[in-house]
């Protein structure tokens, strides 16, 4: 036989591992940590939530279910999106219910690209872009944004990386790691040049229940985009649904159904319980949403105004619910200062290096954590801050 | 009376977070300056909105001071002229009474109360409570065990779940 390693496929073997797991292993084996490394919310599932599951458990609904989910389901989703964005789809034909948002955006990839395809990634971004372009056989494009721009991609840098094999951009708003939101007006601009270069816009929309200051724009809801538009979401994060792996598709119809082909042979269904609890959710869920929200918004403003106090200058994001302080004053690479940060105050940060080059000089902190623990860990970077002047 | 956006913000700011927060924190949360949340919070106390910063204290794991509290349902005789607030008013100023309610249904006045122990109680029942006036009669219910006062968990055992780092 010959070694195991050469038997790997080469995309696979050439994909870099996340760099957050580095800091995983770092932080795993401490007492004590305060994380601020978390990409999820501090909320349990609100209980009404888990009760329906159960409930579903005891009824006994554990069979598949229809391959693009429950239709109950897809119905709400329906209304929501109708109701919440103003974008409407058809439960029939339009919506797909995925395993997390992050299969969403894997069988999105699939179903629109060809081998050398390009997708333009705006940078800093989530850490599954790249790698699922990759694996789906496109060429990822990734474009950086700019601290001073408040992370915003400018429409001349979006048409500077479009080339004859462009096919789609990625989106993120409000994004992760920065918590950056872009306005209608911004949103606009890029539809022009997705309208100008006839291209797709994957636009993950996984926190837009979180938008703490300006109404969300979806990009569907632009004018003539919604053709254009695969509008990714989920439950994850609005609704504190993380471990439940429940997210869904909008778009096209001919795009849907491909999708869903690939759903189908890959996944079946999305699991029955989860889609259960999501139901619930919509039907329920909102004010929970909405007082969730006010708690984020408020550690928000908290946290951020004290981290520029200590010369860790933020713009204050618009949603989601990470911080994207820059740690250039301590003249410390994000990836020292993570590390140091961990080691000499346990407190767990990820370097922004992680989501991209254009992250290098800043940290993501997610403030979903209790208030108490957000005011010990602004104590002890206080402390960290002091003991690190700048060389 | 009607609020201002930003004093029911600092409203909820205290209503969710611990009494131990300080000023310089809520005026971030809310953002707004440590004089102007000063200025806000007195007005809201001299408007007897906020009526006071309270802590949530589970005394039952304390030696000594475990304590017991009943609440009592009171049939009472309304007054004429003063309704139910004259009774009321006889009763709430007990140092033992820690609420007093107007209710519908059954009976009229839900009295809760708080003693060293259950003789004690028992007698406040018997000797104050059962003997005014317009009182016809009561019912005592003794607390066996508090599971969640005013929204808070005595027994929370929900530590956060959560891996350390995650994307």
């Amino acid at each position: 036989m010959k070694e195991t390693k050469s038997y790997l496929s080469k995309t696979v073997e050439e994909l870099k591992p996340s760099g957050i797991r580095r800091f995983f292993d770092l932080a795993a084996g401490m007492e004590g940590v305060i994380s601020l490394g978390v990409g999820e919310p501090d909320f349990i599932t609100p209980w009404s939530v888990r009760e329906a599951a159960i409930l579903s458990l005891e009824q006994g609904y554990t069979s598949y279910t229809a391959n693009a989910g429950l239709m109950d389901l897809r119905e709400e989703i329906a209304i929501y999106m109708q109701k919440s964005f103003g974008v409407s789809y058809s439960p029939q034909s339009e919506i797909v219910v995925t395993v997390g948002a992050s299969q969403a955006l894997d069988i999105s990839l699939r179903a629109i690209l060809d081998s050398g395809d390009e997708v333009i990634v705006v940078e800093p971004s989530f850490v599954s872009y790249v790698p699922l372009v990759t694996l789906a056989g496109g060429v990822p494009v990734q474009v950086q944004t700019l601290k001073e721009n408040g992370f915003k991609i400018l429409p001349e840098q979006l048409e500077n990386a479009i080339t004859s094999r462009t096919k789609a951009i990625i989106l993120c708003s409000p994004n992760n790691p920065t918590g950056t939101m872009l306005s209608g007006d911004e949103l606009n601009a890029i539809a022009k040049i997705a309208e100008r270069y006839d291209l797709l816009v994957l636009s993950d929309e996984i926190y837009a229940e979180l938008a703490y200051d300006d109404e969300y724009t979806s990009f569907a809801a632009i004018r003539e985009m919604k053709k254009r538009t695969i509008l990714i979401s989920g439950f994850s994060k609005g609704f504190a649904m993380t471990g439940w792996r429940l997210g869904f598709i909008c778009a096209p119809e001919e795009i849907s159904q491909a999708m869903l082909k690939i759903h189908q042979y890959a996944m079946m269904c999305a699991p029955t319980m989860a889609q259960f609890a999501a139901l619930e959710a919509l039907k329920t869920g909102r004010s929970d949403v909405e007082d969730m929200k006010k708690s984020y918004k408020r550690r928000r403003n908290y946290f951020v105004q004290s981290l520029n106090e200590l010369g860790l200058t933020c713009h204050m994001p618009g949603g989601a619910f990470y911080a994207f302080p820059s740690i250039e004053s301590t003249g410390l690479s994000s990836e020292e200062f993570a590390e140091k940060l961990l080691l000499e105050e346990k407190v767990a940060v990820v370097p922004g290096n992680i989501f991209g080059e254009s992250g290098e000089g800043h940290v993501r902190c997610s403030y979903a954590t209790s208030m108490e623990l957000l005011q010990e860990a602004i104590k002890r970077i206080s402390h960290f801050v002091k003991q690190n002047p700048k060389a | 009376m009607k609020l201002t956006e930003k004093q029911i913000e600092v409203l909820e700011i205290l209503e969710n977070n611990s009494a131990r927060i300080p000023v310089e924190d809520i005026a971030k949360m809310a953002q707004l300056t440590v004089a102007e949340t000063e200025t806000l919070l007195d007005k809201l106390v001299e408007m007897k909105v906020l009526v006071r910063f309270n802590s949530v204290i589970d005394w039952s794991k304390v030696d000594g001071h475990e304590g017991v509290t009943a609440m009592i349902d009171v049939k009472v005789a309304p007054k004429r002229g003063v309704g139910f607030d004259e009774v009321a008013q006889r009763i709430y100023r007990f140092k033992e009474v820690r609420s007093v309610y107007l209710m519908s249904g059954a009976y009229d006045l839900s009295v809760i109360i708080e003693g060293h122990s259950m003789n004690e109680v028992a007698r406040f029942v018997s000797e104050k409570l059962s003997t005014l006036d317009s009182v016809l009669s009561t019912t005592t219910h003794f607390i066996l065990k508090k599971y969640k006062h005013d929204g808070t968990i005595f027994e929370q055992n929900e530590d956060d779940k959560r891996i350390v780092v995650s994307p």
